[in-house]
């Protein structure tokens, strides 16, 4: 059975929600919890593409270990989705294969 | 805030983490507590300060015990620095983190508690998206109130993935199947152990009561299953495997595997210090003396990541390694009384493991791919095919691959595929995987933005 999404959250947001864009796309998720958990939640599949084959990634650990979760977070690429809490109005994107060196972009947020 | 100096460094804020922290605080030690998450826990007891009454309900009172601790950690006075990624650790107590900006301090004594990982599970098809592991899932359960939104298949063998079907049970989630990788020889491999099980009968009573619940759930239960593959395009459609000869197929866009965890060692790794394979475990885990000294380094281990104990007997070993950092700083000049105490807590903690280890040792095809397609570093796609070639060529250890293929150079640093490869070669060559020996970690151990560095 094709789901929409692997993971729901059935809970009401105790803490309230925030607003995220991914891909452009806005979703509201509840505060408190990780990038990863919010877009799984929200309906995310591929989260980045693998440098090597260009196969569709997404994490696999949730605790910082296996790098599959690497997505672009406020213009900084190759961020660890599952160790960043959401925050409002946060832009995240794909992380598209390898990551590029961007002179003059990647602002610390 | 660079260039601080304190008594006693903590790494990791699991179990281990934070008992020794309260313990060293509790002996007069100055202590500062660094841990990657923003909130404590570990992994074990993650969100436990934050999660909602209806989750811990959810999650069961082995979960809901690290509260305690969690509380006793707060008035303990510790300088507790969350959010924090450590890239270098010396042997001598000089500690590289960053966090927004980069931060040096200097332990006269340094723990290291970096706890546990899943243990890799190279299949074919596990990169697919809808593959990942039980204990991913778990902490997506314990972090966000996440529940699988289809019915879910939980594929592998170990106590954290029955517990997590128990959980979901709990919860009201839809479980497809439990597919199970436990062998008839696992049975027979535990049996000397059994002993030792019952002295420690309460952690077996509790595996027990899991096994029945799960029994009377009517979820299907697929034992002695083999062979494990996972089937998909772009995501994962359905999950295969061999059952009594004959082979399955079952439908499903979410399938959690687990096999088991192993000490996450990457920390003590780049410490150039030793570590030996443990044959029982199938892992590496840091040489240290009986209170989790490494030689005569600043730096101690303690928990899961010195080789898997559980996060009761990881608490034990953190206060024994506070006690004789007391003792090593002057700060305590008696431990006898309370260390002997403690380690028979520790003896009481770990009297199942050898019962644990022997039965849910996972099977081989499930560590060292026998199919050449199967990709084993998951970040540069090298396959396990790839990798017996190299040792054809006469590629000697796990350090090599990665001239021959850039295998393990990728973002995770060969954390994942570390075992895997350290086997595959030890298998290829017919030799023991401690001659093998295991990736050369070197800092910095997480990734770091230059800009983190530039004020």
């Amino acid at each position: 059975m094709a789901t929409d999404t692997f993971f729901s959250i059935p809970e009401p947001s105790a803490a309230g929600r925030v607003t995220i864009t991914f891909e452009g796309e806005p979703l509201s998720v509840p505060a408190g919890i990780s990038v990863a958990a919010a877009l799984l939640a929200g309906g995310v599949k591929t989260f980045r593409s693998s440098v090597v084959g260009g196969g569709p990634r997404a994490p696999y650990c949730m605790m910082g270990v296996c790098f599959e979760c690497l997505v672009e977070i406020d213009g900084v690429p190759a961020r660890q989705s599952c160790l960043i809490p959401v925050r409002e109005g946060m832009a995240i994107r794909r992380q598209i294969g390898a990551v590029e060196l961007q002179f003059g972009a990647g602002e610390e947020a | 805030m660079n260039g601080d100096v304190t008594d006693l460094v903590v790494i990791g804020a699991g179990p281990a983490g934070l008992a020794a922290a309260c313990e060293a605080r509790a002996l007069g030690l100055s202590v500062i507590l660094l841990d990657e998450q923003t909130t404590i826990g570990g992994q074990i007891y993650r969100n436990i300060e934050a999660a909602p009454p209806d989750r811990r309900e959810i999650l069961g009172e082995d979960y809901a015990a690290g509260e305690k601790l969690a509380a006793e950690f707060r008035e303990s006075g510790t300088d507790y620095r969350g959010g924090t990624s450590v890239w270098n650790v010396t042997t001598d107590g000089t500690v590289d983190y960053v966090a927004g900006h980069s931060a040096t301090v200097t332990g006269r004594c340094v723990l290291m508690a970096s706890g546990a990982m899943e243990r890799p599970f190279p299949i074919k098809g596990w990169t697919l998206p809808g593959a990942m592991g039980a204990g991913a899932a778990q902490i997506l359960l314990k972090g966000a109130g996440a529940m699988p939104s289809g019915p879910v298949v939980l594929a592998g063998c170990g106590p954290l993935l029955y517990l997590l079907a128990w959980q979901y049970l709990r919860a009201g989630a839809e479980i497809g199947a439990v597919v199970d990788t436990t062998d008839v020889a696992g049975y027979v491999r535990a049996l000397p152990h059994a002993f030792g099980a019952i002295m420690g009968w309460r952690d077996l009573s509790k595996g027990l009561k899991l096994l029945a619940t799960l029994k009377r759930s009517g979820v299907p239960v697929y034992s002695g299953a083999s062979t494990l593959a996972i089937e998909g395009e772009t995501a994962v459609e359905a999950l295969t495997f061999k059952h009594r000869g004959k082979p399955v197929r079952l439908s499903a866009s979410l399938v959690l595997l687990h096999q088991g965890v192993v000490p996450n060692t990457q920390l003590s790794l780049s410490t150039g210090l030793e570590h030996h394979w443990n044959s029982a475990q199938l892992c590496w885990q840091p040489v240290t003396d009986e209170w989790g000294r490494m030689g005569d380094s600043a730096l101690y281990v303690a928990g899961d990541s010195r080789g898997i104990v559980g996060a009761l007997a990881s608490a034990a070993q953190g206060r024994l390694a506070a006690l004789s950092i007391a003792k090593q700083l002057g700060a305590a000049a008696d431990i006898a009384q309370r260390g002997t105490e403690l380690k028979r807590q520790l003896a009481g903690h770990t009297r199942i493991r050898p019962f644990l280890d022997a039965l849910y040792r996972p099977l081989t095809e499930h560590r060292v791919p026998p199919r050449d397609d199967v990709t084993v570093c998951r970040c540069e796609e090298v396959t396990a095919g790839q990798i017996r070639s190299y040792v054809d060529l006469g590629c000697l250890g796990p350090n090599q691959t990665k001239t021959f293929g850039r295998c393990g150079m990728g973002p995770c640093q060969g954390r994942f595929c570390g075992l895997t490869v350290t086997e595959l070669i030890a298998e290829a060559r017919g030799v023991d995987p401690e001659e093998v020996g295991h990736y050369r970690v070197r800092p910095p151990i997480k990734p770091v933005l230059l800009g983190d560095f530039v004020d």
